[in-house]
């Protein structure tokens, strides 16, 4: 019997052909199914049943099964099957539990033949046997599979899933007993035909509903399944437990899963929700489909490979009413757009490179790696055909090694801590950071702070000495020759950082191309990128300590000045933010307010006679005093993009907390909340816990503050029984008693709770700062010395 | 170490030791007790909810696992805004108890007071709400793809569409939570497990951790003259019939309403001592539209709208998939309850359950295929479907007077059972309306 179906059913001379295209239903499809022959094909749903015949150009309705003035639910299918041995014999799962034969062959307009309605719910599964004429299975929503002898008026077997409901039932292509269900609790049961009584085994393949099942069409143990956990997974069923031995993870529930004729490891899934597009994957490459079809607006009901031995054509029928032929030369192949380079930083700072072998091949002056074979090459097969196959991807891995020395990260963590970023006048604050940097010996973001400063604050206080050594400085470095001194004032400090910093990120440029070029041995330079220290001083290298002497000494008589002048508004300001992060309002009276800040500054400046200048500017004309602080934002700001980019984020976000309102309407949002995400994760991978909440804290970012809102769970111990607390609040699940009773008083705390991490006991908070200074033992009397710091 | 802990300023021991001798009395209720406890301490008060449900533990314990996840958990709505939106569901129904509930939590969680005093004080996003709030609470056939569209129309107060499946989750949750709020109040035979202690009726006592009273929220109305009537044998008589008697209950309502004004003045003199004040408001100042009510679904023209037919949209296969993509895990929270619920062992008749499930749904216009609606006239009585007709389609206290209903063939526990299949099937009514409104406009 098989033999003979595999005799006619082989592609003979008369190849089957077509193209893509698509015919409109009238209403949406639940289930399609195909012809032996390839040539016709059945689209049934609620309100739809018709046969329809491929023809070369387009599909032609041939049959509409739908018959009767109002057609009873019976009509409304939610599955159909073609007999794949008899061609004029159909059958249907109808929504309110029946099971329906439909005979082509009839004379009448009405082709029903049996009605089966021994189900007590939604049927979801019809079957036929591959080979025998008259056996029909069916698996219901009331957990039951049935066994039809299509000779006989009622069923012939029942099986009890005893697992909820059926969703899918699917004989097997080989064994001719055997056949699979799937259940909506997320088992799968194998059951041989002739054993009513119980399953022969079971196992449970996905958490949540299978929705289907599919046997490869010639390999005798592998049954694919599909569930609403958007998995499908491959099951080796030869062996004595169901060995699980692929699985590809969609990325939505697995509504139909279709091997694909022809190629052992394709098979085409289509979704219940949200995803309109049919995958086809190859098992063994499960992070990509490997071709796409997208044609359907709403979800794809129903998949069929169109001929059993031909891998070209699937039909689809879908929610949007659609009916397709898609021809697999047209589908979409997803890894042409894969961006198939990789990039990963390993835990001591190596960092992997993986990218197409082409791209870096292509690169004459890639030399071997020195340290040994560091290339993984990683080959995938060939084929002879190019498009039934995965594009010929071959990439190198690189691996590059950092000195352990070379990418400490001491000056990040040491920065981070000692940064003052709120709390003192702008200029202190700038001072501060500028000597932290240059204790750390970085001379660059230390001249930065300095700058800051001078920009930001009261002109009247930059006394003479102040830029001199700086301008004097600068005019001797050969780079500074041609560039204008006309400017004035601090301006010309901000000048030169700009043009340096352009000069720098050139050379940065430089860098990472010839990066890319030499991508073997160019360690140093790329993590020289990270901190930024190496190339930092090339120009201010040896003016530092000069001009820092020389601020460090007006220090004292600033402060006072400035806080009249820039007075901490900005902060104290950002502060009631911070603590109501709901009341926007404040937000943006707060930056109304800021213009007019510096609106005052630039009065200021103007009054102010500059002396300072007299020294330099001998040959120079008188320049105009007119220097607001908001005129040196743009330079800033792109200091600060150019900071960031460089990879120290730190002194971005730094100098963006400490300028606050000067500078935080000149940087976009998301820019400035990418800033601070990075930072803090930076931060939180130095396990600077308090610096980082200190940031989010600071930022004024709400996506930023409300970092420190979630995740506020604190796990603790109880007093009694000193067990963790699993509960959430106070009562302790062992043994029911209150946790948060003060030991001193005994009575429940309200409000500041202190306790010891050691014993657990604790109290009011005043209670026991008492406590503890009398005695160093703990107030319940476990015996524990507490400290309290 | 130094924790602030100002928002948990309960008088934490008093109660734990009262609920502690009230349900440890039983060594067979300790999974209750313990549940409790944690209900206690997360919140301050064992609800009087979740004391009713203490006859079904493995329901309430996946009951309160979600309420905790959708109201306290991460999700994309910040806390405030979820209790609110749960007074304004609650309010929908005039459910008192529920909207003091959320407006304490709202006022603990940091919400602004001033919303309280009513939907305009409220941010307009949140004012957007209140139409979707409308046609779910009452009609939720009527939601439409169009809805969706508006509140997530991009503008300053557009609405994320997981903000939105929050906030649609919450909104069935409270819905359905009013229907058992109000079915338990019915019943008489419920014996408060603690009594407030000032004397005022606990149902206007806001359920104030801060009180230290784990209060139990009677009945507003006392129970109402039994009436008996003929057998109806088409549905809508029974509405005409619940009509009447809302009309007839509205001198006692009128009466209570006089009580209530007493009792606020008094209550607001209790209140006085406490730390957290609580404005009283009436519940309707957080909707619009008062007079917009459940109408019978199958008196709307046939073709205008369309049965939901589950076998097109279900639960399990799409509701579920929508709901954990946009908001994660809480499709397998809903989902457990459901089963749970389904599982839970009581009836005598396994076909009851179904029946009680299906006719809910009916009235809701959402209709199986495979079930045979004559069904549920044999199964279940007429005072029976009158009873769960009122409490899924008028959970209204202000409205609609106790029904009466034999209880005497169910027990205690079985009286809740039915009750919650009726919360149940209600949240899940409303969750595919929204959730297929939802699919819709993703596909547009």
């Amino acid at each position: 019997m098989e033999k003979m179906s595999r005799v006619t059913t082989a592609l003979g001379s008369n190849a089957i052909s077509g193209r893509t295209m698509f015919c409109h239903l009238d209403a949406p499809a639940n289930a399609i199914s195909v012809c032996r022959d390839a040539m016709q094909v059945v689209v049934a749903g609620r309100n739809i049943f018709k046969i329809y015949a491929l023809e070369e150009e387009q599909f032609v309705e041939k049959l509409n099964l739908r018959v009767g003035r109002k057609p009873s639910l019976n009509f409304s299918c939610a599955d159909v099957m073609w007999h794949q041995m008899e061609e004029s014999l159909l059958a249907t799962a109808a929504t309110n539990g029946a099971v329906v034969t439909w005979n082509l062959g009839k004379p009448s307009r009405n082709k029903q033949d049996q009605l089966f309605t021994e189900h007590k719910r939604t049927v979801n599964k019809v079957c036929f046997h591959p080979t025998e004429v008259y056996m029909l299975l069916s698996g219901s929503q009331d957990g039951f599979m049935k066994c039809f002898d299509l000779r006989k008026k009622e069923s012939v077997s029942t099986f009890s899933g005893q697992s909820e409901s059926v969703r899918d039932v699917q004989f097997s292509m080989k064994d001719y007993f055997t056949f699979a269900a799937s259940f909506e609790n997320g088992n799968v049961q194998l059951w041989d035909i002739r054993r009513p009584d119980r399953y022969e085994r079971m196992f449970t393949a996905h958490t949540g509903p299978v929705f289907c099942c599919d046997w490869h069409p010639d390999d005798r143990g592998w049954l694919a399944t599909g569930g609403r956990d958007k998995m499908v997974k491959v099951w080796d069923m030869t062996t004595n437990r169901a060995k699980e031995i692929y699985c590809v993870q969609t990325i939505a529930s697995v509504a139909r899963v279709k091997w694909r004729p022809e190629r052992k490891f394709h098979l085409a899934t289509c979704s219940m929700m949200v995803d309109h597009n049919i995958y086809v994957w190859d098992i063994r490459r499960p992070f990509i489909p490997f071709a796409t079809f997208e044609e359907h607006k709403d979800v794809t009901t129903g998949i069929v490979w169109r001929h059993q031995h031909d891998p070209h054509f699937l039909l689809s029928g879908s929610k949007d009413s659609t009916l397709y032929q898609h021809m697999f030369k047209d589908a979409t192949r997803p890894v042409d757009k894969a961006n198939p380079e990789g990039l990963c930083f390993g835990l001591f700072g190596d960092l992997a490179f993986a990218a197409k072998e082409s791209l870096i091949s292509s690169d004459a002056n890639r030399k071997p790696y020195p340290g040994g074979d560091r290339r993984y090459p990683i080959f995938f097969f060939k084929k002879p055909d190019p498009t039934e196959q995965f594009a010929h991807v071959s990439s190198a891995l690189s691996v590059f090694e950092t000195d352990l020395d070379s990418n400490r990260m001491d000056w990040f963590v040491k920065t981070a801590q000692l940064y003052l970023l709120s709390g003192k006048p702008f200029a202190e604050l700038c001072d501060h950071n500028a000597k932290v940097a240059r204790e750390l010996k970085r001379p660059q973001v230390s001249t930065t702070w300095t700058m800051l400063r001078i920009m930001f604050s009261d002109p009247a206080n930059l006394t003479a000495p102040g830029p001199n050594p700086i301008l004097s400085k600068l005019g001797t470095l050969p780079l500074m020759n041609s560039f204008s001194m006309k400017e004035i004032g601090s301006g010309i400090g901000t000048e030169s950082r700009l043009e340096r910093s352009k000069g720098e990120s050139r050379q940065d440029n430089i860098h990472l191309e010839s990066g890319n070029l030499h991508l073997t041995n160019n360690n140093e330079e790329n993590e020289e990128t990270e901190g930024s220290e190496g190339q930092a001083e090339y120009m201010f290298g040896d003016a530092e300590l000069d001009d820092d002497d020389l601020y460090s000494m007006e220090h004292d008589n600033q402060t006072e000045e400035q806080e009249y002048i820039l007075p901490q508004e900005a902060f104290q300001l950002r502060h009631e933010i911070m603590d109501n992060p709901s009341a926007p309002e404040h937000l943006q009276q707060d930056k109304a307010d800021s213009p007019h800040v510096s609106g005052n500054e630039a009065e200021v400046t103007c009054l102010t006679p500059i002396e300072s200048f007299s020294l330099i500017s001998i040959s120079q004309p008188l320049f105009s005093p007119h220097l607001p602080a908001s005129f040196f934002c743009p330079i800033v700001r792109e200091m600060l993009s150019y900071y960031a980019e460089q990879g120290d984020v730190q002194m971005a976000v730094s100098v963006l907390i400490v300028l606050g309102d000067r500078i935080r309407k000149e940087i976009d949002d998301l820019t400035q909340e990418h800033w601070y995400m990075s930072y803090i994760d930076l931060l939180q991978r130095f396990e600077l816990w308090n610096v980082s909440n200190e940031v989010i804290k600071l930022s004024t970012c709400s996506a930023i503050t409300c970092l420190n809102q979630a995740s506020t769970t604190l796990h603790i111990n109880c007093s009694n029984c000193k067990r963790p607390m699993s509960n959430k609040g106070w009562i302790c699940d062992r043994c029911h008693q209150c946790a948060s009773v003060c030991a001193v008083c005994h009575h429940v705390v309200k409000g500041l709770f202190v306790w010891c991490q050691g014993c657990s006991h604790g109290g009011h908070l005043e209670h026991i700062m008492n406590w503890l200074k009398s005695s160093t033992h703990c107030p319940a009397g476990c015996g524990h010395l507490c400290e309290y710091t | 170490m130094i924790i602030c802990t100002n928002k948990m300023e309960y008088p934490l021991r008093s109660q734990c030791q009262r609920v502690q001798k009230q349900v440890m009395v039983n060594s067979e209720k300790e999974r209750m007790s313990l549940l409790f406890m944690k209900a206690l301490v997360s919140r301050g008060s064992v609800d009087a909810v979740s004391q009713q449900m203490a006859s079904h533990p493995q329901y309430l314990e996946s009951f309160l696992r979600t309420q905790h996840y959708i109201l306290h958990m991460d999700g994309p709505l910040p806390l405030p805004y979820r209790h609110y939106i749960a007074i304004m569901a609650a309010a929908r129904h005039h459910c008192n108890y529920l909207v003091y509930l959320h407006s304490a939590q709202f006022l603990r969680v940091g919400g602004d007071p001033l919303w309280l005093q009513g939907l305009e004080a409220a941010p307009s996003r949140l004012r957007l709400l209140d139409h979707i709030n409308k046609v779910l609470a009452h009609q939720p056939w009527l939601t439409a793809c169009s809805h969706i569209q508006t509140l997530l129309k991009s503008g300053e107060q557009c609405w994320s569409l997981a903000e939105l499946v929050q906030a649609v989750v919450i909104l069935a949750h409270c819905h359905a939570l009013c229907s058992f709020v109000f079915g338990c109040d019915t019943d008489s035979n419920c014996v408060p497990l603690s009594k407030s202690p000032n004397g005022t009726p606990p149902t206007f006592c806001p359920f104030d951790a801060a009180n230290g009273n784990t209060n139990v929220p009677q009945s507003l109305a006392t129970p109402s003259e039994h009436i008996t009537r003929r057998r109806s044998l088409d549905s809508s008589r029974d509405v005409v019939c619940l009509k009447e008697r809302i009309q007839k209950s509205q001198e006692e309502r009128e009466k209570r309403e006089e009580r209530l004004v007493q009792t606020q003045t008094l209550h607001q003199t209790d209140m006085e001592e406490e730390e957290e004040t609580i404005c009283f408001t009436d519940p309707s100042c957080f909707i619009t539209d008062p007079e917009f009510c459940y109408e019978e679904f199958a008196h709307r023209e046939e073709d205008h709208f369309q049965v939901f037919r589950v076998q097109d949209y279900s639960w399990e296969d799409h509701g579920f998939s929508l709901v954990n993509r946009l908001y994660s895990d809480i499709g397998h929270l809903l989902d457990d309850r459901l089963r749970s619920v389904t599982t839970l062992p009581s009836f005598h008749n396994p076909d009851m359950k179904r029946a009680i499930w299906n006719y809910i749904h009916c009235v809701l216009g959402i209709r199986y295929d495979d079930y045979d609606y004559g069904e549920v006239n044999q199964l279940l009585e007429r005072d029976l479907k009158l009873y769960i007709k009122a409490v899924a389609c008028y959970p209204d206290a202000t409205k609609t007077p106790v029904c009466p209903l034999s209880w005497a063939v169910l027990k205690t526990s079985e009286r809740i059972h039915v009750n919650l299949l009726i919360m149940e099937a209600r949240l899940q009514a409303e969750l595919l309306y929204a959730l297929r409104a939802i699919t819709q406009y993703m596909i547009a």
